[in-house]
């Protein structure tokens, strides 16, 4: 069905599903976050168990894995549409551009995809059916999320991966923001400038962001 | 100046090309490539060989036809000029240049550096126009137009349909192309009545052709030689948007035979 759609259309649904995905990310960036705020892991905990309980966020993960699945179905069909619109390449490559990260958003994308993977199954599964350490607090027993991750980034090879992972995150971040309202028509000649340093803004604040807390983990612990 | 030239020479669309190394020497700063060119095809005459075909038209920048891609740039180094309009200053005595056809499935290589471009041909006859009933002329300032869309407009209209932008895109996409030619109609009063049906065809007479999406990397904008701006890219998406919220229903096709 996606295969039908045309090319601008399917940019479209590329864009907002991308765009889903960073306000995604920015909301588990910022309970991430309490982790180094909190060193008792209480405000962490307490928010883990709300995400994971909370019904609207329950409703909400199932779109957040429908958007990963529709971002990451119809990339790879305009990839192999754009493969496919040049059989023959150059001898000499275009090194023409605005926006360099571009060129390369197949390549980030399939490490982003490809550490996900491993990332579910450290913490998301692991939470969901496996076995967790519990703390108390404030009367109620919850499952000790925090000490899951503290635990994790103790591990050099861990905190590398991650770093690695999330510096590839930054990359598709950078050429992100800007070209999902570009695909939406929301260009403007006052604006359009000011969503390039918002794109990068973007790409470092919350690539930094994440991996801040491996880094100060593992270096404090 | 004296220059090494490695040129793709194919003899037919059926045929598989190569690349041929030829040297031209005494070249004059001041003449253009096209020029250099010439000069070139005028010693293979004499030595009996097959001279290099490549368009050409009016030689001065407004017909389109000059399509070469010059040491990885559509059009050559030089910023906003068409081939014909590059001068062999821009080089340096001793320069090895590499000259390709443009690359793109819809764009087959007919013989040398001629590519078919009917496909940009096929997406006007699409909806590239606007109906007007024959009769008298109608005043020409009887519909007030403001001046920013009126500059817009003349702006997308600059397009000459070289096709550079498909060349430098790495997805061989039409997107620029086809953003300017919905632009300048839908900037307009007289363009508006048929705005909406014009950009659904445009669109879908594009992917039918087989070019690729668009990623937004810029590279069209920077080799275009009318620096046709990527606004109307966006342009053409909200025209698109818009007449697929609230224009009766178009069947949509998808692009490159999948
Ligand atoms: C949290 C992770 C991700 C976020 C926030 C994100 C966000 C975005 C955004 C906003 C765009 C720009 C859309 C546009 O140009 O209209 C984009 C493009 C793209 N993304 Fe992602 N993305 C993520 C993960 C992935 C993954 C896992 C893949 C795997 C294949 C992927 C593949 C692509 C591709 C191929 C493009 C370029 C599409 C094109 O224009 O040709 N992304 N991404
Ligand atoms: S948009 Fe620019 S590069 Fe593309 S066909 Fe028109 S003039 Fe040529
Ligand atoms: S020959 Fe007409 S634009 Fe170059």
């Amino acid at each position: 069905m996606a295969l039908t759609y045309s090319s601008v259309t399917k940019k479209i649904i590329m864009a907002l599903a991308g765009l889903f995905l960073i306000s995604f990310l920015i909301v588990h960036l910022s309970i991430n976050l309490l982790l180094l705020f909190d060193s008792s892991r209480e405000s962490f905990n307490v928010a883990a168990r709300f995400m994971a309980t909370n019904p609207v966020i329950q409703v909400m993960q199932i779109v957040l894995f429908g958007g990963f699945i529709l971002h990451i179905l119809v990339g790879i069909i305009l990839q192999i549409q754009n493969w496919m619109a040049r059989p023959t390449r150059y001898k000499i490559e275009g090194y023409s551009q605005s926006s360099f990260f571009s060129k390369f958003m197949i390549h980030t994308g399939a490490v982003i995809l490809a550490f996900l993977v491993i990332h579910l199954f450290n913490f998301f599964f692991k939470a969901k059916f496996g076995e967790m350490p519990e703390v108390m607090i404030d009367g109620t027993l919850m499952e000790d999320m925090g000490l899951l991750v503290i635990e994790k980034f103790k591990e050099f090879p861990y905190v590398l991966m991650y770093l690695v992972w999330l510096l590839f995150l930054g990359f598709h971040l950078d050429h992100a923001f800007h070209s999902a309202l570009q695909s939406l028509g929301l260009n403007h000649s006052k604006y359009t400038p000011l969503a390039f340093g918002l794109s990068r803004a973007l790409a470092i604040l919350i690539a930094g962001g994440f991996i801040l807390i491996p880094v100060v983990i593992y270096v404090t612990q | 100046m004296n220059l090494t030239l490695k040129i793709w020479r194919q003899k037919n669309a059926t045929s598989k090309g190569r690349f041929v190394t030829y040297q031209v020497n005494d070249i004059s700063t001041s003449s253009s490539f096209l020029e250099m060119m010439d000069v070139l095809n005028e010693s293979l005459v004499i030595k009996g060989e097959d001279p290099v075909a490549f368009d050409h038209d009016c030689r001065e920048g407004i017909c389109g036809a000059c399509s070469m891609y010059i040491n990885g740039h559509p059009h050559g180094p030089d910023k906003a000029v068409t081939t014909c309009q590059l001068h062999m200053r821009k080089f340096k005595d001793g320069d090895t240049i590499v000259i390709e056809p443009w690359r793109a499935r819809p764009f087959p290589v007919l013989k040398d550096l001629i590519v078919d471009r009917t496909a940009f041909d096929k997406i006007i006859q699409a909806g590239g126009y606007i109906s007007v009933n024959t009769g008298g002329i109608p005043d020409a300032n009887a519909i007030p137009i403001p001046k920013v869309n009126a500059d817009l407009s003349m702006d997308a209209a600059a397009c000459i349909g070289c096709g550079a932008c498909v060349a430098a895109c790495k997805n061989a996409s039409a997107m620029l192309f086809a953003s300017a030619k919905v632009s300048q109609f839908a900037l307009l009063p007289q363009g508006r009545i048929e705005a909406s049906e014009r950009v659904q065809a445009m669109v879908a007479e594009m992917d039918k052709q087989g070019f690729g999406n668009c990623t937004n990397t810029g590279a069209c904008e920077a080799e275009c030689p009318k620096e046709i701006s990527i606004s109307n890219i966006a342009r053409m998406n909200r025209e698109f948007l818009s007449a697929k919220v609230c224009a009766p229903k178009v069947k949509e096709q998808s692009g490159g035979g999948i």
